[in-house]
């Protein structure tokens, strides 16, 4: 068995992820690396992210990370978490920048003065265990529906095609939390903080073989 | 839809969870790796901690247990106390806290928080507010443990606070702290309105209702407590359910 690579562009911390992936994975070679050999070697990638996007996107470039990110996400099992998800599309709202392009969409921000349907006040950054409503795929296996994941972000995926959404949680609108195509998911909550549910799905992408 | 949060809170010094009304007569309630596991295990949407610890040679410890606590405990977990300097942040992010609480440091050094934010994201910086009633709608901005006053008002500095880049505010009446009566639902109230961010009611929860009350009330986004909870009286499962049956959007 190959290794997982976690990538690290130097934007905040992850050492929650990779504690949580040991967690599910004790056997397996698990590295969080800054090097772009490494990332292609690696039997799959976890592309995490924290932070402004502008950030994200300079410091994947300062490291020349770019091709290496490029390349995994359409070539082996890639799970992207929250930045990670927003950076694979083609343009961010969040500072006006573009993102990889690897999925035809656009990352836009929650409205100001949201309320729900009582009239409270809806914060943004949406943060906190918001229920999930899912499609059917590999990374969801044990995992109900309208489970919780652990959210903390202002901004949100819209895919241009829509059969790539993979599930949805609403704010108050219903928004897109995770995209699937071929051997590539992305998620915009945070497994590695979701206890349970989290857990399992880092542990279905460890042990998922797509074709 | 999002849940509203419940938190319980540890106050660590030497090693042990302690829990003491107005900062005096200090109370032992336990092995803070054992209990953050218990809270889990009951549900708890997140975890702060709050070093408390007056001597500088002791701040080794609450790496330990953070390393502990993060390698088994997966849900967010916030540190907060004598946090100082971006150093210092970046510190207790690597020891694996997803968030660092800053209190008394943002009022000495407000550019603290616009730093902190700047390099780490606004997601991992809650700012802790603690605030004392001057007048009929009025709060004051306490720091050093809510021995000083600052002159400043508690609203506008936490609108200064969002500016700055915090992501979330702790916001604790010194009124309540300790008295179990019930948050501050005036301030509590007073700030959620004023603000964009999270609010997170600290201070004073002696029973479920006050928990009900904050979110119901005072329009808290979380809430958080720590005696009703260390000593067993409640676990955060049965505030939970107290809570659903009063209609509050909870993690079951």
């Amino acid at each position: 068995m190959g290794q997982i690579a976690i990538i690290d562009y130097g934007m905040g911390n992850l050492r929650s992820v990779e504690q949580a992936l040991r967690h599910v994975a004790p056997d397996r070679d698990i590295v969080v690396t800054d090097d772009p050999a490494v990332v292609m070697a690696a039997e799959r990638v976890v592309f995490p992210g924290q932070g402004a996007m502008p950030d994200c996107m300079r410091e994947l470039d300062a490291r020349g990370l770019r091709a290496a990110v490029l390349e995994a996400a359409q070539s082996k099992p890639f799970l992207g978490i929250c930045i990670g998800l927003q950076m694979l599309f083609e343009h961010s709202a969040e500072g006006d920048v573009p993102g990889l392009g690897v999925l035809s969409g656009e990352v836009v921000r929650f409205a100001h003065e949201l309320r729900d349907a009582q009239g409270g006040k809806l914060k943004v950054p949406h943060m906190g265990w918001n229920s999930v409503k899912h499609a059917e795929h590999a990374l969801w296996d044990g995992i109900p529906q309208d489970a919780r994941f652990y959210y903390v972000h202002s901004y949100y995926v819209v895919p241009t095609d829509v059969a790539l959404a993979q599930a949805t949680s609403d704010y108050p609108q219903p928004f897109v939390c995770a995209v699937a195509r071929d051997k590539l998911f992305a998620v915009q909550f945070h497994p590695e903080k979701s206890h349970a549910a989290g857990l399992k799905l880092l542990q279905n992408f460890v042990h998922w073989n797509p074709l | 839809m999002l849940a509203k949060r419940i938190i319980p809170c540890l106050d660590v010094t030497a090693g042990r969870v302690v829990k003491g009304v107005s900062f005096v007569e200090l109370r032992d309630a336990g092995d803070p790796v054992e209990i953050a596991k218990r809270y889990d295990d009951q549900g708890a949407d997140e975890l702060t901690f709050l070093d408390i610890t007056a001597s500088s040679d002791d701040r080794g410890i609450i790496f330990r247990i953070i390393e502990q606590v993060a390698s088994q405990v997966f849900i967010p977990l916030t540190v907060g106390g004598g946090v100082r300097e971006v150093q210092d942040v970046r510190n207790l992010l690597n020891a694996g806290a997803d968030k660092v609480s800053i209190n008394t440091s943002a009022v000495v050094n407000p550019q603290l928080v616009a730093d902190a934010a700047a390099r780490y994201g606004s997601q991992c910086i809650v700012v802790a507010i603690d605030a004392k009633q001057t007048a009929p709608g009025q709060w004051e901005v306490f720091t050093h443990g809510g021995r000083k006053a600052t002159g400043l008002d508690a609203i506008e500095w936490a609108k200064k606070m969002q500016t700055l880049g915090a992501g979330e505010i702790l916001l604790t009446s010194m009124d309540q702290d300790g008295q179990k009566k019930g948050f501050d639902l005036g301030l509590t109230r007073a700030v959620t309105d004023a603000l964009e961010i999270p609010v997170i009611a600290s201070g004073g929860v002696g029973n479920l209702q006050h928990l009900a009350d904050g979110v119901k009330l005072g329009g808290a986004d979380a809430v958080l407590a720590a005696s009703i909870f260390h000593f067993g009286e409640y676990t955060v499962q049965q505030a939970k359910e107290y809570m659903a049956a009063q209609g509050i959007e909870v993690r079951l």
